[in-house]
């Protein structure tokens, strides 16, 4: 499943870059496996319950399995949203607004945020999974930049503005892919360390090394 | 070989007029493991007893029916022909207190009179205990006295006194509820290897055993079999009410 939407979330990257509506397809494709395994997960961890009714770090690892396979299932949404709007432009994304918008370097760093959680749930290391939060930082800064970056790059280039307002719907998304990592990490500290670290401030979640 | 090994057909098992085990209707896949669960008196343990005619050693006990092991009618049969094929393993661990452990597992054929030469029995008792997963253990105390063994190894001891039999059928009576949870895994786990050579059916009070172990589940309520199911079906989506309320606790 994660391996799933980490491969969405590449070829969308991808698709984005090259302006490739043929990978933008496949990840429309791919989509319909992630519903499947979001299903079957969820129908597994039912089972598990009802069967074997775990305690202590058995049932943490369950109830964590089960919040990441939806947070999952999102990102591989938001995969397809993406794709979806590059199905639906009819030219690609000027250079000079995914600059000025800084919509690659966001790419590559949801991507990065989500392998990140992948790592630290297959090492168990929760300490990987704290810097998810970290990461997480560049994210928000690059999303709440957007509005201006936007209208800077519109008051120069008025006629783009359809792929501008692509731009900021995608950035918008990826801000959400940085918030379910969290979501993720914030999962697999629980598992691992009983710790709930919802609704918590930052200083909370603990940064210390 | 047919898939059915087990099958009843409309039995009924009575003690004297009380009418304890109402009109069952079951089919027992080979090599599965089947639990049979209900509250107590609900006639799963008579039931079983019936399987392989301990029942009828009761005075003024009586069945009707037909209760069918690859499609031959067991109440047809010779009885001690019956009990060969069908084994049984009570709640208390019962190996023979006078016998040594290779005796106790060698009983059923020195009981029938069977003799065979002593290359061949050591082949079995090994065979039987490998099995029952006890030889490592009590290989090199084979000829001390069963009961000095702790309550899960002479349980084990009594499953491997049950298959050095070879029967195609193994019931189990409450199997652990006289063990502590430690030698409940071991015979839990024992199940598992087992049922790739026999047929097992469990009787437990403890669900969540049955969801453990078990392959199909079957749910007895005052004598009538309520619900037989997959036990995935069983615990996560049981279609009568008296099964949901009986493993959720709600019962009474």
């Amino acid at each position: 499943m994660w391996e799933f939407v980490l491969m969405q979330l590449n070829k969308s990257h991808n698709s984005l870059i090259n302006f490739d509506k043929d990978i933008a397809r496949e990840i429309v494709v791919i989509e319909k496996r992630v519903n499947s395994l979001e299903l079957k997960i969820d129908r597994d961890c039912e089972n598990f319950f009802a069967l074997y009714t775990p305690v202590a770090i058995d049932l943490r690892f369950v109830l964590a399995v089960l919040k990441i396979n939806s947070n999952l299932e999102r990102i591989g949404d938001i995969a397809e949203g993406v794709a979806k709007h590059i199905l639906s432009t009819e030219s690609n994304f000027s250079p000079e607004l995914l600059k000025e918008t800084r919509l690659l370097e966001m790419y590559e760093e949801a991507i990065a945020i989500l392998e990140l959680t992948l790592t630290s749930f297959e090492k168990e290391d929760t300490l990987l999974a704290r810097n998810v939060f970290k990461k997480d930082d560049l994210l928000d800064e690059i999303n709440y930049a957007a509005n201006e970056n936007i209208l800077r790059y519109l008051k120069t280039h008025p006629e783009d503005i359809d792929h501008a307002l692509y731009a900021l719907s995608i950035i918008r998304k990826l801000e959400r892919v940085g918030d379910q990592s969290k979501n993720i990490a914030e999962e697999i500290i629980f598992y691992l360390e009983a710790k709930v670290l919802k609704h918590s401030s930052k200083s909370k979640k603990g940064f210390k090394e | 070989m047919a898939r059915t090994i087990i099958k009843s057909e409309n039995f009924n098992a009575y003690f004297g007029k009380n009418h304890v085990v109402k009109n069952v209707n079951i089919e027992i896949p080979r090599n599965n493991v089947v639990a049979v669960m209900g509250p107590s008196g609900c006639g799963k343990t008579t039931y079983l007893r019936c399987i392989n005619r301990m029942h009828e050693l009761i005075e003024g006990a009586s069945s009707s029916g037909k209760m069918l092991l690859n499609n031959e009618d067991v109440y047809d049969m010779h009885p001690i022909f019956t009990r060969l094929k069908i084994g049984m393993v009570f709640q208390r661990p019962n190996p023979f207190p006078n016998l040594s452990i290779f005796e106790n597992v060698i009983a059923g054929y020195t009981l029938n009179g069977i003799k065979m030469p002593k290359s061949e029995k050591e082949k079995i008792v090994e065979d039987s205990l490998t099995k029952s997963a006890l030889w490592k253990e009590v290989k090199d105390s084979l000829h001390k006295k069963g009961t000095f063994l702790s309550g899960g190894q002479q349980q084990r001891l009594c499953i491997a006194r049950a298959i050095a039999m070879r029967p195609e059928v193994l019931l189990l009576d409450e199997p652990t509820s006289a063990l502590d949870p430690i030698s409940t895994s071991s015979i839990e786990e024992l199940l598992h290897e087992l049922k790739n050579n026999f047929t097992l059916i469990i009787v437990t009070h403890n669900m969540q055993q049955a969801a453990r172990v078990s392959d199909k589940t079957a749910f007895f309520y005052m004598g009538e079999l309520v619900e037989y199911e997959d036990t995935k079906l069983m615990f996560t989506n049981p279609k009568d009410s008296r099964t949901q309320n009986y493993i959720t606790g709600r019962f009474g």
